[in-house]
């Protein structure tokens, strides 16, 4: 029998439907992945072996029943601990919320629970979402199953903050996860692990039951294999929610159906911006391969200008901590997760315990700034000033998109980094998201999809940004690059 | 708040200026005026409310409203005294009770008032203002006003100065005390929630907000007394409450048609006994209009029966007496109780002569000059009749007999 965690989203789907393995022998060979890999990677926070279970013979009960099966029937996936999952603890990786079992299910988890997928357990991540390596996890960093091929063994980061995401897709630990991406949280991880991640239109996916970092910037998306799993898994998820008040009211396309790789009559952008002085030259290559391949589909590429380009990310850092202090006043030990009452302490020294104790320490660093750039003598200088140029950032993606259909970049500046290299100096982490947050900014869809290996043998991701509502034509496009870059590389196995 | 923070409408309120006025006499709403400015109504999160009577050594915190909305209402500073701040309130209450968008139950705290009040001399700008939060009683008001304006005058003539700053009202000794010092004034770090889009409210629905708007209580008040021809006094009683318009108007609504007449024509009859009958007999039985065992429509039967002369005034009051007891109809108890109204002039004359010939003295002294006897010869006769004479037919009868 074939080694079902070899395959993808369709490909499990289809065997399951046809008869060729059950859904239950899907999970309990996932089960076993995940299990084994556990130590190692740290991928997953909590397993939830019994819930892959029982969705699966839930999904061959109905197959049994001649009953219709579900996009996803059959299919485990890891959700991300940013996910509220009714009875299933819900951390978002901080000790705060640690022991935390909520009452309710997430939108997203439970369209994709109606779809027929089962749930592996919950995937580790930066604490918060505030991170871009998944060292900022209070229940330790996920391991790259990824390695250099200089022999020298160092762990590497799987990128954050969906790094937990991004370990199990690439270790074959799941078919497909769940991401979130606020500024590049599912497109950097999927770049560093040589898997394919797409963030939708802002408001594609309701944020109802997802733990809020910045709310006018966090989406939810897809993280697998390749292109088609994205378009499967995300029109699983997408949809209009009443609880949303920034769901986005309009149906939900059909994308996998929509799915073509001809780009005749199509534009590419290459934005100039992105351009810069002392590129990574394996970085600067693989974009150069994209130009290329996209040609080769018979899109015409030209150059566009996106000038507001270098004021995205200290934007970014000014809007997403103010949304952030905001989001996180109510982790005070009153009502869920962690309690610290010091003895004789009253209830603002309990507040201040709690959050001592609970908050990592880049989320402290977070709500500093947010904190800082919303008070009063800072307010306009900070958050208006940075409101202001977010909406400059969009213009420019407006203006771009009036002469090409989707713009091409590179996902990240460099491949994946040791653990330890980068977490000493937050700028330097902080510039890893620097191709990534545009299109966060300007709440646009984008996807990264693998392109190839550098020097050192691990993988980089091409970005595909496109206009509003447009997915279509993003997954089109990366399913063009997807088809020439001929990527299959995987990890080789050493957990 | 749970989520540790409070959405409230600071740049763009969702109503702009406006004003009501406030009769500075409300015994009398045609005396005069005082126009009260509103310079904005707000939406924002109501907050919990902490409960410090539940148990003998704990708090317990209520969150049952927490992040419901409520909206805020800004007056100008144009009172001048705790009786106009009451009226104000009382004011706003009733339209608010009007419109239907409160009940208006400020112990309930369903409306409460945060009071600010600052004292200058005359002449001279605002002083400092003090903001007294959450007082949930019409007196309590007027009670913090009176007393932290005597404070503030104090403070100052003993040479102090007002500090701007949120104090409590104790309803126990009538006081204000201070809730937050002014070293840890907040900074709110307000900013635009982005879990809200912008709301844009167009023409159409504020086409409809118009157009689903009731009459409100001065309109009433004046159709009352231009289009029915109302007392003012009583006008002003019947639009106090939207529950008593809305009861007096069901009880015209069927009064004119129970006696084929316009509701002009039956208005003032109408209004006369809600107001001086069934409301006194409602507040001796402990009742409200509310929960009045008697309806509008039983009313109506009741004062076609007076209207047609069947019973007398004095006999609706045994009638209605019976209604509230019996919950019968008054047709059904005039008829049971024999009460019909004794028109028939030849047993009132019968009557009268009989007590004519019992007080020959009496009619020698009327008719010698002293006219009040007129009211002692109507008495005997109506006692006579058992209070059944039609007491206009009594009146002919005697003013010819007597001469």
């Amino acid at each position: 029998m074939t080694d079902v965690t070899e395959l993808g989203v369709a490909a499990i789907r289809e065997g399951v439907a046809k008869g060729e393995f059950t859904a239950r022998e899907v999970a309990e060979a996932f089960n076993a992945n995940v299990a084994a890999a556990q130590d190692a990677l740290n991928a997953f926070i909590v397993a939830t072996p019994e819930k892959a279970l029982e969705a699966a013979e839930k999904v061959d009960a109905d197959r049994a029943a001649g009953k219709e099966l579900g996009k996803l029937a059959g299919v485990p996936i890891g959700m991300k601990d940013l996910f509220a999952t009714h009875g299933v603890q819900t951390t978002a990786a901080s000790h705060i919320l640690e022991g935390f079992s909520p009452q309710y299910e997430s939108t997203v988890s439970q369209k994709l629970w109606d779809a027929g997928a089962g749930m592996l357990g919950k995937l580790n991540l930066d604490q918060f979402a505030m991170g871009s390596s998944n060292e900022t996890s209070y229940f330790g960093n996920v391991i790259s199953p990824w390695r250099r091929n200089d022999g020298g063994n160092a762990p590497l980061a799987p990128g954050g903050s969906s790094g937990g995401s991004s370990a199990a897709v690439a270790a074959r630990l799941c078919p497909a996860a769940t991401g979130t991406d606020t500024g590049g949280s599912i497109r950097q991880p999927a770049a560093f692990t040589g898997i394919t991640g797409i963030k939708p239109t802002y408001g594609r996916c309701s944020r109802w039951g997802i733990v809020a970092f910045a709310s006018s910037l966090d989406q939810a998306g897809p993280m697998a294999r390749d292109v088609t799993d994205c378009a499967i898994m995300l029109e699983a998820m997408a949809g209009f929610d009443a609880k949303d008040a920034t769901s986005l009211d309009m149906p939900v396309p059909a994308w996998e159906a929509g799915l073509s790789a001809d780009l005749s009559g199509k534009t590419v952008g290459i934005p100039r911006e992105y351009r810069m002085d002392g590129m990574d030259a394996d970085v600067a290559k693989s974009w150069e391969d994209g130009i290329a391949w996209l040609k080769d589909a018979g899109a015409k590429v030209i150059d566009v200008s996106l000038p507001h380009t270098k004021y995205a990310l200290p934007t970014y850092y000014i809007i997403a901590p103010a949304e952030a202090s905001s989001n996180l006043a109510r982790y005070d030990g009153v009502r869920y997760g962690l309690r610290d009452l010091p003895e004789g302490a009253n209830l603002q020294d309990m507040y201040a315990a709690t959050r001592a104790a609970g908050f990592g320490a880049e989320v402290k660093r977070r709500i500093l700034i947010g904190t800082y750039v919303l008070s009063a003598g800072f307010y306009d200088a900070y958050y208006t000033q940075a409101q202001k140029v977010r909406t400059l950032i969009s213009h420019d993606f407006k203006n771009a998109f009036t002469q090409c259909d989707v713009i091409l970049a590179p996902t990240t500046p460099s491949a994946s980094f040791a653990l330890g290299e980068k977490s000493g100096d937050p700028l330097e982490m902080y510039l890893n998201d620097v191709f990534s947050v545009p299109a966060s900014l300007a709440g646009l869809p984008a996807m990264s999809v693998p392109a190839g290996l550098n020097s050192e043998g691990l993988p980089l991701g091409l970005q595909l940004i496109g206009k509003p509502f447009d997915e279509q034509g993003v997954l089109n496009a990366g399913l063009a690059l997807e088809q020439r870059a001929g990527f299959t590389a995987k990890p080789e196995k050493w957990w | 708040m749970p989520q540790g923070y409070q959405i409230s409408q600071l740049y763009h309120p969702l109503v702009g200026e406006g004003s009501i006025e406030i009769a500075l006499d409300e015994k009398d709403p045609e005396g005069s005026n005082k126009t009260i400015g509103i310079e904005r109504i707000h939406v924002e999160q109501d907050a919990g409310k902490l409960m410090h009577d539940q148990h003998p050594t704990m708090s317990y915190v209520d969150l049952n409203r927490s992040g419901v909305a409520l909206m805020e209402i800004v007056s100008r500073p144009d009172m001048r005294s705790p009786a106009e701040a009451g009226a104000y309130v009382r004011k706003l209450r009733t339209i608010l009770r009007y419109v239907g968008s409160c009940d208006g139950n400020m112990e309930e705290g369903s409306m409460r008032a945060d009071v600010n009040v600052s004292v200058r001399r005359p002449g001279e700008p605002f002083g400092t203002r003090t903001e007294t939060k959450n007082v949930n009683s019409v007196r309590f008001v007027m009670a913090a006003i009176e007393h932290e304006a005597n404070r503030q005058v104090d403070l100052i003539e003993s040479g102090g100065q007002v500090v701007q700053e949120t104090r409590l009202f104790d309803p126990d000794s009538g006081t204000t005390r201070s809730m937050r010092s002014k070293e840890d004034a907040h900074d709110y770090r307000y900013f635009p929630d982005p879990d809200l889009l912008p709301l844009e409210l167009d023409d159409a629905f504020l086409e409809e907000c118009r157009a689903s708007l009731p009459e409100l209580p001065d309109a009433k008040r004046h159709r009352y007394e231009n289009a029915l021809g109302l007392s003012a006094y009583n006008a002003g009683v019947l639009t106090a409450e939207v529950e008593t318009a809305r009861w007096f108007e069901a009880l015209l609504a069927a009064a004119a048609e129970a006696q084929g007449r316009s509701e002009a024509d039956v208005a003032k009859q109408a209004s006369n006994w809600l107001i001086s009958e069934l409301f006194g007999a409602l507040n001796k039985a402990g009742k409200n209009l509310e929960d009045s065992p008697v309806s509008p429509e039983a009313g109506a039967e009741l004062l076609a029966l007076i209207g047609d002369g069947t019973i007398s005034g004095s006999i609706a009051k045994q009638v209605l007496e019976k209604m509230l007891e019996t919950g019968d109809g008054a047709a059904a108890i005039v008829e049971r109780e024999g009460l019909k109204q004794e028109s028939d002039t030849g047993a009132i004359e019968a009557a009268i002569d009989a007590v004519m010939a019992a007080n020959t003295d009496k009619v020698e002294e009327y008719r010698s000059g002293k006219d009040k006897l007129f009211g002692f010869f109507v008495g005997q006769t109506m006692k006579a009749m058992q209070g059944k004479a039609n007491p206009q037919v009594v009146n002919e009868v005697l003013k010819q007999k007597l001469g």
